[in-house]
């Protein structure tokens, strides 16, 4: 097994706390000392950088969220002057205004060695040859996963998104070894092949998916592994810390956070108290190392649980697991919280319907109704009427038990649900509330 | 032998929305492929386009690269006589053998009045049929 830093990754588990409350005292008395948007922030709770005497004194530190950056927009609480940037990358602001983020050398470098101990871990070095289908320019995802390949050694085929049977004959011709890209446009890329008559299974070396940037599943992966013969990874990572910085090792049992990158908190989204180990809860980081912008306790939304114990790998960071939703997808349907994820996960153990799904929620009269929209598969399709009803039937049964409300569900033709080659876009709210 | 019988019919899902069904007749007029029969089964939301044609291979190709989710269905063509009672005997023969039709649809063909069923036991259907003396439509008279 390939350990691209192990004096880091391996660390024992105490040495990495310490290491952590050393980054984070000292993270704090910068901010403290040079910040006026953080010192004030601090004394709004009434903390000063004499209280953190343990690392659990994080706990004392204010919250950051996203809308800090839009109300600062474009960079009034960078910690660097504009003389110390060398980049810029902007999110694409799709509830509201841009956020803009900004980085030092020293970011760009501890972004890269990130990546590159995440890639490693994934099996993945020279020799390799990765194409990046992740998008490049503003979005961090194309350029994140760019340099921390070539920090490992490997060939990078910078394709970008788009122009999809473009990049299936260069997978073909460059002997492409890995991908990156969101697990949607994996499978859609995967359906393009088999339209041009190409297995990736058997006509391609592809080997490793690193996968992400949108939320999915284990059953997806299995899916995506079955059908194209390949090994598919999660990474995890959103333009605040940086971008895509961490995945999943060879176990594929969580996503390791470097501890000397971020402190990773699972925080109780309604109360703000920390949460255990094992429960469920709002993914919150502490960047430790960021000059331009180093978050604090940022509420990033996602809904997970963290696992603290050293990994079958060896490496001693704790992991997150699966994203479960997000907070504000969350969709509360006559009084019951609904995630997207949910349905997905209930869905992909439903072989007569595709892998695609769309959510439309309206309301009629006063209640609330859920249609979720579903393509028969080819395997499936039957001539009889009775045989779709039945189907129909199943996946609203299966629904029902997954969610504990009534769902409608409509059969529609292949094709015809969204596919997207970003972010999917699964879910229609009507409601006028 | 009662393999000449079995007729090959395409059988696609469709969306209960307009246009749909100009949407598989235009693909089909495209190819080339001539429609003999069709039928349409509808429930809630979605459809069932069942047709006969002369080259379901190809109508099977075309459609599925249109992005429809099409399969093949073996049915029979069986030949009626065009005057009262012309159905009841065919029923009768099928019911009499406990095979049970699932759905019919009928054609004018050219020399007489078609019926075509699916069955669910359809070799056996060929058998009663023709043994009491019924005319069933060959395969081949479609291509």
């Amino acid at each position: 097994m390939q350990v691209w830093d192990p004096r880091i990754e391996m660390m024992p588990r105490d040495e990495l706390l310490r290491l952590q409350y050393r980054l984070l005292k000292t993270l704090v008395y910068r901010l403290y000392s040079f910040s006026e948007f953080y010192r004030r922030r601090m004394k709004d709770v009434g903390v000063h950088p004499d209280d953190i005497r343990v690392l659990e004194d994080v706990q004392k530190l204010p919250f950051m969220y996203k809308h800090d950056l839009r109300d600062n927009y474009p960079d009034t609480i960078f910690t660097a002057s504009r003389e110390e940037l060398v980049r810029y990358h902007v999110s694409s602001g799709t509830t509201g205004k841009p956020t803009v983020v900004g980085y030092t050398p020293n970011d760009l470098k501890n972004w890269t060695e990130s990546i590159a101990r995440s890639l490693t871990a994934c099996g993945l070095g020279r020799g390799d040859v990765i194409q990046v289908s992740y998008g490049y320019g503003l979005f961090t995802g194309g350029l994140g996963l760019h340099y921390g390949a070539e920090r490992i050694g490997a060939t990078v085929l910078p394709t970008s998104v788009g122009n999809t049977e473009r990049q299936i004959e260069l997978m073909q011709d460059l002997h492409v070894t890995a991908i990156a890209c969101t697990p949607s446009y994996l499978l859609h890329i995967g359906e393009v092949a088999e339209k041009m008559g190409i297995s990736i299974r058997d006509d391609t070396d592809l080997q490793r998916g690193i996968l992400g940037a949108e939320p999915w599943s284990d059953e997806m992966r299995k899916r995506i592994q079955d059908w194209l013969g390949i090994r598919a990874y999660d990474i995890y990572g959103t333009s605040e810390i940086s971008g895509p910085m961490f995945t999943e090792c060879a176990e594929q049992n969580g996503i390791h956070i470097w501890g000397d990158i971020a402190l990773t908190e699972i925080i109780d989204p309604d109360t703000g108290e920390s949460l255990a180990p094992g429960e469920k809860g709002e993914l919150t980081m502490t960047v430790l190392q960021k000059e331009a912008l180093p978050m604090i306790r940022y509420r990033i939304g996602d809904i997970t649980t963290v696992d603290d114990d050293v990994c079958a790998c060896g490496r001693s960071h704790p992991r997150i697991m699966r994203i479960m939703g997000r907070v504000d997808d969350m969709l509360i349907i006559r009084g019951i919280n609904v995630f997207p994820s949910q349905i997905e996960h209930a869905l992909l153990e439903i072989p007569e319907v595709g892998r695609h799904f769309q959510i439309i929620v309206d309301r009629k009269g006063v209640l609330d109704a859920m249609l979720v929209r579903v393509e028969v598969a080819a395997e499936a399709f039957s001539d009889k009427i009775s045989d779709l009803m039945s189907i129909r039937k199943l996946v609203e049964h299966r629904l029902k038990t997954v969610l504990n409300i009534g769902v409608d569900v409509e059969l529609v033709e292949p094709g015809t649900l969204p596919r997207f080659e970003g972010k999917s876009k699964k879910v229609i709210d009507r409601r006028e509330l | 032998m009662e393999d000449a019988y079995i007729i090959k019919q395409i059988s696609v899902f469709s969306e209960n929305r307009p246009g749909r069904l100009a949407a598989i007749a235009g693909a089909l007029k495209d190819g080339d492929v001539n429609i003999f029969a069709f039928s349409i089964a509808e429930a809630d939301g979605f459809g069932v386009v069942r047709a006969l044609v002369d080259a379901p291979e190809k109508a099977h190709r075309i459609l599925t690269d249109q992005g429809f989710r099409v399969s093949y269905t073996e049915v029979i063509g069986v030949k009626m006589r065009d005057e009262p009672g012309g159905l009841y005997e065919i029923a009768t023969v099928l019911g009499d053998a406990g095979i049970n039709i699932e759905y019919a649809y009928a054609y004018s063909g050219r020399d007489a009045a078609v019926l075509i069923l699916r069955v669910d036991h359809v070799r056996d259907a060929i058998k009663e049929i023709l043994s009491r003396g019924g005319d069933l439509l060959e395969a081949s008279a479609f291509t």
